[in-house]
């Protein structure tokens, strides 16, 4: 295993928590909202995936979709009924309601699905290794990479340059303003959600091979999305990516080189950069 | 407690209005040990609600007096109980008593320490720094095999016994009225910090902390001072559940822990003592109740009385909750805030 090998995986890594943190990023980053129960919807997406592609046979490119749309389908069902009532409480209400959701959608998921580890049947042509320039890349997270890039451009500009990016920003940095002035707040916060709830099934769907899927994934990888969100920052969505990259190089490379220390690497970095800037590497001086 | 109370005998003299007891405390205590006599068959239980309702008391410390939110106060609980199961599994100091001071003590170190890395930022950087500073605890504990017995953790940890007098039995009931007796020593002592002007200026902390430091309280050096102080308390909890179950395991560094710890507080109300006492009985209560309904599942249940809890409101549900004794103690009782009751802030 080269260099070139762990940054290659690195990036594959990095960039799938990305996609599986960005709803998280807007949300915590730019709503102010403590969601701890983001990986129960990356969870719903790759059980979705799951069961279509194992159980029903569907191809998996065409699985992918559908996960997307039911992660974000609950997700908006929950925002509309649930979330939406606890935007103005404390950070340590919405801690424990989120904490709530996380156990009850472990147990659930364990109930219905069973607690051992699960796995998605890939197809042939994903599977196995490319040559590239001598270098031996696993096809799989070759997709990876190329789908969460085309996602993060995606994201970026959507963000930067539509008119539902400046509405969002607008009803971010000051929702009365933003009514004021004619934009539909609570709506572009619900689309908003529920598309960051997609977007983690998605990712739960993509990273089921390689983070691996049981009931438990939202608790283990809470504390992975949290660390992308408050060490990238909340003023943008590049913040969160350079944030992502870095842990997921980090991670690859700590486990690879002090298999020892394990996730222990992961958890010191989050520690020193919080302490070293409590609002983040990209982060505003100010937040709010 | 500080000089403040010699500067300011106002301030004295509230605190020991305060401090006054009164009759439900009494009866709550008379109540908790009358435990031993009328469910014998319960120790096991009672022991865990005991040491439970102390680790409960450590986080109201911290979140109901000082407003410090902890997602990771199992660090201290978790270190508490290896530090407790090492030193009785080395024969380094094999007296229960002793041994829960030593670890209780460890955890405080462990707590003056972190203490400086939580003031840092805003309630979600705390959020993050105090889960990250447990979750690396836990990772440290499950890696480091060869001294904590990573996943499998520390068993068959034998106990000498109580002050060399009273040896622990296997129905439990020594030590059930061991938890019991430590859970009231250290509420008398939390009972004493809450209530004296130290503690007063934690709630004006609290409250607001601008206006806290505006006014001369050294606003930084308190929430160290009492962060230790609850790492201690946790530190004491954790040794407690190592001695009396004879196991120290990696569980004890858990997310759950903490998040549960959060639940037991919420459910009997932060900001007063009793509140983390009341939470641990009912939230054992309906532990028992869910694990017996639904064996596998009953976190499920848990997890929905938090979701409930909240949505509901946490003071509207206090209201609720105080609606009848108030009635009582209007009817019955002299004192028109019963010390048993939260004292609501000043509007």
């Amino acid at each position: 295993m080269t260099l070139l090998t762990i940054l290659f995986d690195g990036v594959a890594y990095g960039m799938l928590l990305f996609v599986l943190a960005c709803g998280l990023a807007v949300t915590l980053g730019l709503m102010n909202f403590v969601n701890l129960a983001h990986g129960a919807f990356a969870m719903a997406g790759g059980y979705v995936c799951a069961v279509l592609v194992n159980r029903s046979g569907l191809p998996f490119f065409a699985a992918l979709p559908i996960a997307f749309l039911v992660s974000a389908a609950v997700g908006a069902l929950l925002e509309r009924t649930l979330y939406r009532h606890l935007y103005s409480r404390s950070h340590l209400d919405q801690v424990l309601f989120t904490i709530g959701l996380v156990f009850m959608s472990v147990t659930a998921v364990d109930y219905f699905m069973g607690s051992s580890q699960i796995f998605i049947h890939l197809p042939d042509y994903l599977q196995g290794q490319i040559d590239i320039f001598g270098l031996g890349v696993g096809r799989y997270r070759l997709m990876i990479i190329v789908i969460c890039g085309l996602l993060t451009v995606a994201l970026q500009l959507t963000l930067a340059k539509t008119r539902f990016g400046s509405r969002l920003r607008a009803a971010v940095d000051d929702p009365r303003a933003a009514s004021g002035l004619g934009i539909n707040v609570p709506q572009v916060f619900a689309l908003t959600f529920a598309f960051g709830c997609g977007l983690a099934g998605l990712g739960g769907a993509l990273g089921a091979e390689i983070l691996g899927l049981d009931p438990y994934f939202p608790l283990k990888f809470m504390i992975y999305f949290l660390i992308v969100v408050t060490v990238g920052g909340s003023s943008s969505i590049t913040g969160p990516f350079l944030a992502s990259l870095l842990l997921g190089i980090g991670d690859v490379a700590g486990k690879y080189y002090v298999p020892k220390l394990g996730a222990f690497v992961i958890y010191t970095m989050m520690i020193v950069i919080l302490i070293w800037r409590p609002n983040g590497l990209f982060g505003r001086s100010a937040a709010r | 407690m500080t000089a403040n109370s010699t500067t300011h005998p106002e301030i004295g003299l509230l605190a020991m209005q305060r401090a006054r007891w009164r009759w439900p405390e009494l009866l709550f205590w008379l109540v908790a040990l009358s435990a031993v006599f009328l469910f014998p068959n319960r120790y096991l239980i009672l022991t865990e609600i005991a040491w439970l309702a102390l680790f409960a008391l450590s986080l109201d410390l911290i979140l109901g007096y000082a407003g410090i939110v902890s997602l990771g106060h199992a660090a201290f609980f978790g270190f508490g109980g290896y530090a407790a199961g090492l030193l009785a599994l080395h024969g380094i100091v094999t007296e229960p008593v002793l041994a829960l001071l030593v670890a209780g003590l460890a955890a405080m170190a462990l707590g003056f320490v972190t203490s400086f890395l939580v003031m840092r930022g805003s309630d979600l950087t705390r959020l993050m720094v105090t889960l990250g500073i447990a979750l690396l605890l836990r990772e440290l504990a499950n890696r480091f095999s060869n001294i904590t017995g990573g996943s499998d953790g520390l068993q068959g940890i034998e106990m000498q016994p109580i002050l060399g007098l009273y040896s622990f039995d296997i129905f439990g009931k020594v030590g059930f009225i061991y938890c019991l007796a430590v859970l009231f020593v250290l509420f008398l002592l939390a009972r004493r910090i809450v209530n004296s002007p130290f503690g007063l200026s934690l709630r004006a902390i609290r409250n607001n902390p601008l206006r806290a430091s505006a006014i001369g309280i050294p606003v930084n050096r308190r929430l160290i001072a009492i962060y230790t102080i609850a790492a201690f308390y946790a530190g004491v909890a954790g040794a407690l559940s190592t001695q009396t179950t004879a196991l120290a395991s990696l569980d004890g560094f858990a997310f759950d822990r903490s998040a549960d710890l959060m639940l037991v507080l919420i459910i009997g109300g932060t900001g007063y003592l009793y509140g983390g006492l009341i939470g641990a009985f009912i939230f054992k209560l309906l532990q028992e109740l869910f694990s017996t309904l639904t064996p596998q599942y009953w976190q499920f249940w848990i997890g929905l009385v938090l979701v409930v809890i909240v949505l509901i409101g946490r003071e509207r549900m206090q209201r609720w909750a105080l609606y009848v004794p108030r009635l009582i103690m209007r009817k019955f009782g002299g004192a028109k805030t019963p010390a048993l009751l939260p004292e609501g802030d000043a509007p």
